[in-house]
Order: C-alpha cells, then structure tokens, then sequence
C-alpha cells in the first residue's frame, strides 16, 4: 500500500502535465500562477490557527483532561471501556500531536501488540482533528460563525470513538 | 458560539491551572502553542504552492470541468444547493478522494479550494458558514479513510507485528463517524436552516 501510494503522486503529476500539454495548456506558465496563491492561503490561516491551537493547548495544559477524565470515569466503566483510553478519547477533537503523545505511552505502558494500544490505533485513525480542521478551513475564507460545523463533527468525533470501541472489543479481544 | 467555546477553554484553564498547580505550564502553553500554529501554516506553504500549481494545469486542460460533470450525480445528493456542473464539485470530489487514499497534505489544498468555491455560492454574510460549508466540513472532521495509512506507520514504527489487524476496525468506525455526522449536520440544516433561505422554501429532505 505504502509502495502505491508513492508512486501514485508522481505519476498524477506527470499525467495531468502530459495531458494539459496535449491541450496546448503552457504548464510552466499556469503552474507558477496558481502556485502563487500558496503563500495567502497558508498566511490567512495563521490567526485563527493560533487563536485555537492556544485555547487548546492552555486547556490541555491545565490538567482540565484529567478532571474531565474523572468525571467520565463512571460512564466509561459502565459501558465496559478500558478507563486508561479517556484521555486519548477527549483529546481526539482536540489537538493531532496531543493524541499522538498519547497513544504513543499507551503503546509503552502496555506493549504495541495489546489489545487496548489496537484499539487506541482505531481511536487514533477513525476521525480527524475537528478543532484544527474548523480553524484551517474556516480560515481560509475569514468564516467565524461556525454553524452546524462544530456540533456535528464533535458528534461525529464520540460516534467514532464508541465504534473504535465496540469493534475493537469484538475483533482484539 | 465559537466565542463562548473559546472563552470556555482560555477561562476555565486559568482557573483549573490554579486549583491545580499548572499555572506555569499553561503560561507558558501560550506562547508554545503561538509558534507551533505560526510553523504549522508556514509549512504549509510549500505543500499548497505545489497542489494549486497543479490543479491550475488541470483546470487550464478542462480537467477539473470533466471531473466536476462525471462527480455531479453523486455530489448533488449530498451537496444539493450547488448548481449542476460548478467547478467547485471537482474540488470537493479531490479532497474527499485525496482523503479517503490517505493523502493528506493533498487533501488540504484542495479542501481550501473547495472551501472558496462554497464561499463564492454562500449568500449568507460572508463571514457566516453555508449549509454545504458545513456538510464538507462534518465530511472532513470525520476523516474517511480506506487505509489509515499514517496510524499503521506508527504502530509499526512502536514495534507491532500485526499493524494490519486495525484496518477493518478502523474502516468501520470511521465510516460509523461519518454516517453519524452528516445525519446531524442534515437535522440542524433541515432544523435550523440558513438566514437566507425563508422558512418553508424547502420541504426538508434528509
């Protein structure tokens, strides 16, 4: 798979430049000039990007995790769902080098081949980092008032991680 | 509501950091987190320059315009405000295919430029999200993948034999997440519609 998708960017590349030739599209020429937006795009996302990622990381910082891990002890005990996943799960909306750091001492304490570090893997691959998305996406457009986005991708974020869980608990151990 | 989520999260890690003694790491989590987000958007730039660079020769070749017809019939059902054949379905088909193959830093470009092309149909105040806006996004967040590409690296890069076993799992929850998402990105829109649209426009079609 990793060999794959190696090769497959290069060799889309290649074709779209082949082809565009063909049409008599100057590809140098076109490909320098939307190059050029690059550089906006990336440097209008900086503000909101930092207005999140600081809220984020005073509030990891904090020790809020671990409160609100203690408050969903009980809950997550009830359901049956290994207690030492809770932080790995609240921080999954959260922040994307948070829940690697996580996952990467749950894969530690117990041993890369345990039953939890897979299902902490699923947790880790089953949804992306809706706070950093929101901030990146909304950004590029200068969009503040979010919507229905957040609420929907925080919902989406809890249904995966309770199928990570379930599925987990059937397939791993 | 962004402004309350955010005051939640700066107020209450203040008051948190004193009850529990972390108020020198969450002082000094502000200014880390400042430059890692600076480092992160600037490292971007490389990365972005390139796939726009891109997309502009397949948009110059009428790529993105054969893309965005064959795309329609599937996107519009997902996506119905957009009218048929706009170019920006193109975009929203490269991310979401980019995404599901793993490729993420192809994936962001593209999400960008969807995201102007949804900004260009928005008739609400631009600085207020549309209803497509919000189902790509809930798409996004959800991060469909058919192989998670990135996690089995780690995982074996932490010495796991049989990193392969999570790929079914994770096919599962990722698309539980997914499904889950656009059912309530669709009952707020169908619920809450937006400003622009009057009320009873639409019969609400889930």
């Amino acid at each position: 798979m990793q060999n794959i998708a190696v090769a497959f960017i290069p060799v889309v590349i290649a074709l779209i430049a082949f082809y565009a030739s063909l049409k008599k599209v100057p590809v140098y020429e076109a490909f320098t000039s939307g190059a050029k937006e690059g550089f906006n795009v990336s440097v209008r996302i900086i503000p909101y990007l930092v207005a999140m990622m600081m809220a984020v990381a005073m509030f990891r910082a904090s020790g809020a995790i671990d409160l609100l891990g203690q408050a969903l002890k009980p809950f997550f005990e009830l359901i049956g769902m290994p207690v030492d996943l809770l932080p790995l799960a609240i921080t999954r909306s959260l922040s994307g080098s948070g829940v690697r750091g996580i996952f990467a001492e749950i894969a530690q304490n117990y041993s890369p081949n345990a039953p939890i570090t897979k299902t902490a893997a699923v947790m880790l691959g089953c949804s992306e980092t809706t706070f950093y998305v929101l901030a990146v996406y909304f950004g590029s457009v200068g969009i503040t008032k979010f919507r229905h986005a957040l609420l929907a991708g925080i919902m989406a974020d809890i249904a995966g991680i309770f199928f990570a869980i379930f599925v987990s608990k059937l397939m791993f151990y | 509501m962004i402004n309350y989520i955010w005051l939640f999260f700066v107020a209450s890690s203040v008051v948190i950091a004193f009850a529990t003694g972390k108020v020198s790491d969450v002082s000094q989590s502000v200014f880390t987190s400042a430059q890692s987000a600076v480092e992160i958007s600037i490292g971007l730039i490389g990365i972005m320059s390139l796939w726009l660079g891109i997309v502009e020769i397949a948009k110059r070749a009428g790529l993105m315009k054969s893309f965005a017809k064959l795309i329609s019939p599937v996107l519009r059902l997902i996506f119905p405000s957009i009218p048929k054949d706009d170019p920006v379905q193109a975009d929203i088909a490269m991310n979401i295919t980019s995404n599901a193959l793993g490729l993420g830093n192809a994936a962001t470009p593209f999400g960008i430029k969807a995201m102007e092309g949804l900004q260009r149909l928005n008739k609400n105040e631009k600085d207020t999200a549309s209803d497509d806006m919000c189902t790509f996004l809930t798409i996004n967040t959800a991060g469909v993948q058919l192989i998670p590409v990135t996690v089995i690296g780690i995982l074996v890069s932490l010495g796991a034999t049989d990193a392969s076993e999570i790929i079914l799992p994770t096919m599962i929850a990722t698309f539980g997440a997914l499904v889950t998402g656009l059912i309530f990105v669709k009952t707020l829109i169908c619920l809450f519609p937006e400003s622009s649209k009057k009320k009873g426009d639409k019969k609400c079609k889930i």
